[in-house]
């Protein structure tokens, strides 16, 4: 039939624009397929990591209008109009951002697989953190939170949808209070 | 995952139709549980109508006596930063923030929060277990296998799953209300009322009727809802489910208390209410530990633990003493 685009596995294909990394991008994809796998097949971004591949890890962590997501646990045919921002959005002319230099600062990586979902991670959790968000550290959910109250507790808290098996944890905090100014 | 065809709803209207016609669609709005069942091959939706795009079914709406309507398609992590909600349930804003992890609740509607399905081991793997929830009349793994994590309460021998939810603990605490709309219109739905026990037909989670719409959960006024709170007890600190959790509420004349609300998660079918332990509490001091204790225990007489979860029975009745105390500090 002319008109319809078939995958490899026969689906129909369905047409997604959307903006990556603040490029226009309009891909094809089958509905079965997670933003993680078209992110990494189709617009050969592979710093987004394939981990768990059911939300348990937080290896795929990326930016869809500002927050942070699992990847995985999300279809590239439901992103129509939307913004995401991966890892390799992150650095501004050649410069890396704030976080992934705290992370080279402090060793916050060993092997290096969870990194990129730590940082994207870690961006946004300080963003959370600037707007206010309380989270299951805080003793009293009723007060304000501000940016200054970002314990180590408190990072570590945020934190926990990202698992390393290196265990770099100590330092990954480190990173991130560098990161959000408060050392 | 198995191939499906997906589709964007604009209509409430021709979505609950679409719904209604088709038994081999399924709404999808934040999709972290739906994913992840249908990589497991516990769902295989032929089709899947994407509700995210519906409208004013986002919204956190603080109302005039004090209550609170939200909507559906809110996600976990807005409705747990409102400050209204902070500020009149802060159960509920904990019982979210104890849940998932910052990604999830991003991304994770309030209607689907409900909606989840039990995270028992039988039911989610991948190989064809016996599991009356996924395949009726096929038996219940858990029953005599692995259930330290499953029901102390309302089970049956065709299931011993819990629900998985923290904030419907909440909300069955406070007495929400649950929206609905279907194709004879829209409905309140007692939140107590709507997961059921699994009695000989497990496969059904809650009174949801093929056709129904949640657009919105509607907590009404309450005078405990300030002093309220939730506690969480797992294997992790973090990112877990719950063992054992509780959400308690009370209202109180000085010390002594004038009315509690209790709920336990991760002990049933269904968000527990502890209707005995409640009427028990009405007019005993926050300072009567021992009378605290033998109140709550009135709710445990029916307690009936498996081969290995006996430990909830003790850690389900210390985790409610510890709730109710820490709501008191707040009264």
């Amino acid at each position: 039939m002319s008109g319809v685009h078939r995958g490899r596995f026969g689906d129909e294909l369905v047409p997604v624009n959307l903006t990556v990394n603040r490029q226009a991008r309009t891909i094809m994809v089958e509905p079965r397929m997670t933003l993680l796998d078209a992110l990494r097949e189709e617009l050969a971004l592979t710093g987004t990591k394939k981990a768990c591949d059911r939300g348990e890890c937080g290896a795929c962590t990326v930016h869809v209008d500002g927050r942070r997501v699992l990847s995985c646990m999300t279809l590239a045919a439901m992103q129509e109009g939307k913004r995401i921002t991966t890892i390799e959005g992150l650095e501004r002319n050649g410069k890396l951002h704030p976080v992934q230099a705290a992370f080279v600062e402090h060793d916050g990586f060993q092997c290096g697989f969870c990194t990129s979902g730590q940082i994207m991670s870690a961006v946004a959790a300080i963003e959370e953190a600037k707007a206010g968000w309380p989270s299951a550290a805080a003793a009293d959910v009723r007060g304000p939170f501000t940016v200054a109250d970002l314990s180590d507790a408190e990072i570590r808290e945020r934190m926990s949808g990202n698992l390393c098996r290196c265990a770099c944890y100590p330092n990954i905090v480190a990173a991130i209070a560098q990161a959000a100014g408060r050392s | 995952m198995h191939a499906f065809a997906l589709s964007r709803a604009d209509d409430p209207a021709k979505a609950i139709a679409a719904h209604a016609q088709d038994p081999h669609l399924a709404f999808i709005a934040g999709g972290t549980d739906l994913i992840g069942l249908m990589k497991d091959r516990a769902a295989l939706p032929e089709r899947l109508l994407d509700i995210n795009g519906l409208p004013d079914m986002g919204r956190i709406e603080a109302l005039p006596e004090g209550g609170l309507r939200i909507g559906a398609l809110a996600r976990m992590s807005d409705v747990a930063a409102d400050r209204e909600v902070r500020r009149r349930f802060p159960v509920i804003a904990e019982a979210l923030l104890f849940a998932a992890s910052g990604q999830l609740r991003n991304m994770a509607s309030m209607g689907g929060n409900i909606m989840q399905r039990t995270r028992c081991a039988y039911f989610r793997d991948e190989d064809p277990l016996p599991c009356n929830k996924r395949r009726p009349g096929s038996g219940c793994s858990a029953l005599h296998g692995l259930n330290r994590n499953h029901a102390i309460f309302g089970w049956s021998d065709a299931c011993v799953a819990t629900h998985p939810s923290d904030v419907a603990v909440a909300l069955a605490a406070m007495d929400a209300n649950v929206i609905v709309r279907g194709p004879a219109g829209e409905r309140s739905i007692p939140f107590t009322e709507f997961h059921r026990l699994p009695g000989d037909t497990p496969e059904r989670d809650n009174v949801i009727e093929r056709g129904d719409l949640i657009v919105a959960i509607e907590m009404p006024a309450r005078v405990e809802g300030r002093a309220s709170h939730y506690l969480k007890v797992r294997d992790r600190q973090s990112y877990e489910f719950a063992l054992v959790s509780a959400a308690a509420a009370v209202a109180t004349d000085g010390r002594r208390l004038r009315s509690a609300r209790l709920a336990l998660g991760g002990v049933a079918h269904k968000p527990w209410r502890l209707t005995a332990a409640e009427a028990a509490l009405r007019g005993v001091s926050l300072d009567e530990i021992d009378v605290l204790k033998s109140a709550i225990a009135t709710s445990f007489t029916e307690a009936r633990p498996l081969a290995h979860n006996a430990f909830k029975v003790e850690l389900a009745q210390r985790v409610a003493l510890r709730a109710l105390q820490t709501a008191g500090a707040r009264a």
